[in-house]
């Protein structure tokens, strides 16, 4: 028995903007299963009263002077990109016809 | 005998006393590459138009004797996840194909004023996401020792191009290992820095709290002059470090007398070959005649790192990987009626299987209800593993053990199962996760492979690493050895 459901795997790849196929759902759903028990071995450690890690340097608030710098030219930012008229990225329609 | 044996000094000097052009070197890298590419395929973009109009540019001001920096017109190869300008940057993914970076990573630049020769951008599995250089999108690089078996990964075109002689020296990224372990698999000294000892920006992100960029060269003096050269704080990168940038060359003294290296039981322990583990005990022997002790430790949370990596490198890497949705730049899917449909069918067509499976993994961490679980649990995880490191650091100097538990495996082997092809990675990622700096040097060889030395040091303390590796590399042979072609 899986611990992750088909439905959840499915809602994974909602969130993660990942398109999926029936099949690659069942594959994925073995992998992350296998992935999670794997992680579950962290369940051997007590760590009730350790704090989390999120910066192994004791740096924090790193600020700098708040001076206007002129960006890049519009159309070297437009170069890459797959579409675009006037200035503007143009992408599909984002409402639902 | 190739150019590029020789020491970025001795190769400084010659262009200085008009023994050698830079157009020589130029010549080199592209001879060499010509000859042995179709072997190795350790190169994913050439840039030989460019290297050849800066080459000559070059021996022009050499010719008017202009004084030049330590690493002026040496040949170097970049990892493809370093963004370069007008130079095609992919990271080894569909979705990057024909990317054209606007800007130049902090590093790159860096590189610009050192006056370095950009050769091309090396192969790499896609994203940094893996062991061996067969989740590149375009091609595996082969081991130049024998090229039926990998290179490692993730930088393994950085490993195996230094290694085969098509380029001096060159750049690669390490999150998990991934300078560390393709070093010791093809033979060359490779080093992660501190996290925060060089500038992140510009490297497209896997996982930002574990990322670096470092230097793969083939002795370990190359390797403190590559270092200096790409080191220190940045603006652009608010998670460099504001520390001073010591010439580490300087710390290259051949004296390692009293020298206190800790050598942790974890690290020689089950899953390690005998091969590795018996090249370290040599290794200890070897700095232990220089006269430095050694004696055994614990890292008693070894054994977690693997798991704790996973979570957070995924979870990190789930965010950073947004970015790839078809709007601003790389692969945009056809025909989707919608914004949404357009995001997942690009990222479902742009992204290889290891990427998709680590989004997926991260995106899971990550949700609502498992976060505390999943993701809470491998930071906390993550701060028991940095205590083990302090509490080492704060008797011993060093802290020596094999980079890999095996020499490289063959191409094809470990494919099937994901955490098979993790495991290779058992003795480099907690270095990642405490933030510490780490260097993989030649120890040894097993059946014609390399074997890799792994010194790691305290947080900015590359100096000590560098003398400790200095002094093995002086006393020992293995970095005079060439893989033949």
């Amino acid at each position: 028995m899986s611990r992750i459901s088909m439905e959840q795997v499915k809602h994974v790849a909602h969130l993660a903007r990942l398109g999926i196929t029936e099949q690659e759902a069942e594959k994925m759903q073995k992998e992350l299963d296998l992935m999670i028990s794997f992680a579950e071995l962290l369940n051997e450690l007590d760590t009730e009263e350790v704090k989390p890690t999120f910066h192994v340097l004791d740096m924090k608030n790193v600020m700098r002077e708040d001076i206007p710098q002129k960006g890049l030219p519009i159309e070297e930012v437009l170069r890459n990109a797959p579409d675009s008229k006037d200035g503007h990225i143009r992408v599909p329609s984002i409402m639902e016809k | 005998m190739s150019l590029f044996e020789h020491k970025v000094s001795d190769l400084h000097e010659r262009l200085h006393k008009k023994e050698l052009t830079v157009t020589d070197l130029v010549n080199e890298s592209y001879e060499r590459i010509g000859q042995v590419e179709s072997q190795v395929k350790a190169f994913l973009t050439l840039d030989e138009e460019r290297a050849r109009v800066k080459a000559k540019e070059l021996d022009e001001r050499l010719a008017r004797g202009e004084q030049s920096g330590m690493l002026f017109g040496l040949p170097i190869g970049v990892k493809d996840n370093i963004v370069t300008k007008n130079l095609r940057t992919t990271c080894a993914s569909k979705i990057l194909e024909n990317f054209d970076p606007i800007y130049d990573a902090t590093v790159a630049q860096k590189l610009n004023q050192a006056e370095t020769i950009t050769i091309g951008k090396l192969n790499m599995d896609e994203f940094a996401m893996g062991s061996s250089n067969e989740n590149s999108a375009y091609q595996a690089t082969r081991n130049p020792w024998n090229t039926d078996y990998v290179p490692g990964g993730s930088s393994g075109g950085s490993a195996a191009s230094v290694a085969a002689g098509e380029v001096l020296f060159s750049l690669g990224s390490d999150t998990g290992g991934s300078i560390r372990q393709p070093a010791a698999y093809c033979g060359v000294v490779g080093l992660k820095p501190t996290y925060g000892r060089v500038s992140r920006y510009g490297l497209v992100a896997f996982a930002s709290s574990l990322d670096q960029i470092g230097p793969i060269t083939r002795t370990v003096e190359d390797n403190a002059y590559l270092l200096e050269a790409i080191s220190g704080v940045d603006p652009m990168d608010s998670t460099s470090a504001n520390v001073q940038v010591p010439s580490f060359v300087n710390a290259l003294t051949g004296d390692v007398k009293g020298l206190k290296i800790a050598v942790p039981k974890e690290y020689l322990g089950e899953g390690v070959s005998e091969a590795a583990r018996n090249s370290v005990l040599a290794a200890l022997k070897v700095l232990e005649g220089l006269g430095a002790v050694w004696e055994e430790v614990s890292l008693p949370h070894s054994k977690y790192a693997l798991a704790a990596y996973y979570l957070l490198s995924s979870s990190e890497a789930s965010a950073n990987l947004q970015r790839f949705d078809g709007v601003r730049y790389g692969h945009r899917a056809d025909n989707a009626e919608n914004l949404i449909e357009m995001y997942k069918q690009t990222r479902a067509e742009g992204f290889g299987d290891e990427v998709k499976r680590r989004i997926m993994l991260g995106t899971f961490s990550l949700s609502s209800g498992y976060y505390d679980a999943y993701y809470k649990k491998a930071q906390k995880v993550r701060t028991l593993i940095k205590q083990d490191f302090e509490n080492v650091f704060a008797k011993y100097d060093v802290i020596i053990g094999p980079t890999t538990p095996t020499p490289a495996f063959k191409i094809g082997e470990n494919t099937a199962d994901p955490l098979t092809m993790y495991a290779n990675d058992i003795l480099t990622i907690p270095v990642n996760l405490a933030g510490v700096p780490g260097i993989s040097i030649p120890c040894g060889f097993s059946n014609g492979l390399p074997l890799g030395l792994q010194i790691i040091g305290k947080h900015f303390d590359e100096s000590t690493i560098y003398r400790t590796a200095h002094a093995f590399e002086q006393a020992t042979e293995f970095h005079k050895q060439f893989p033949k072609l």
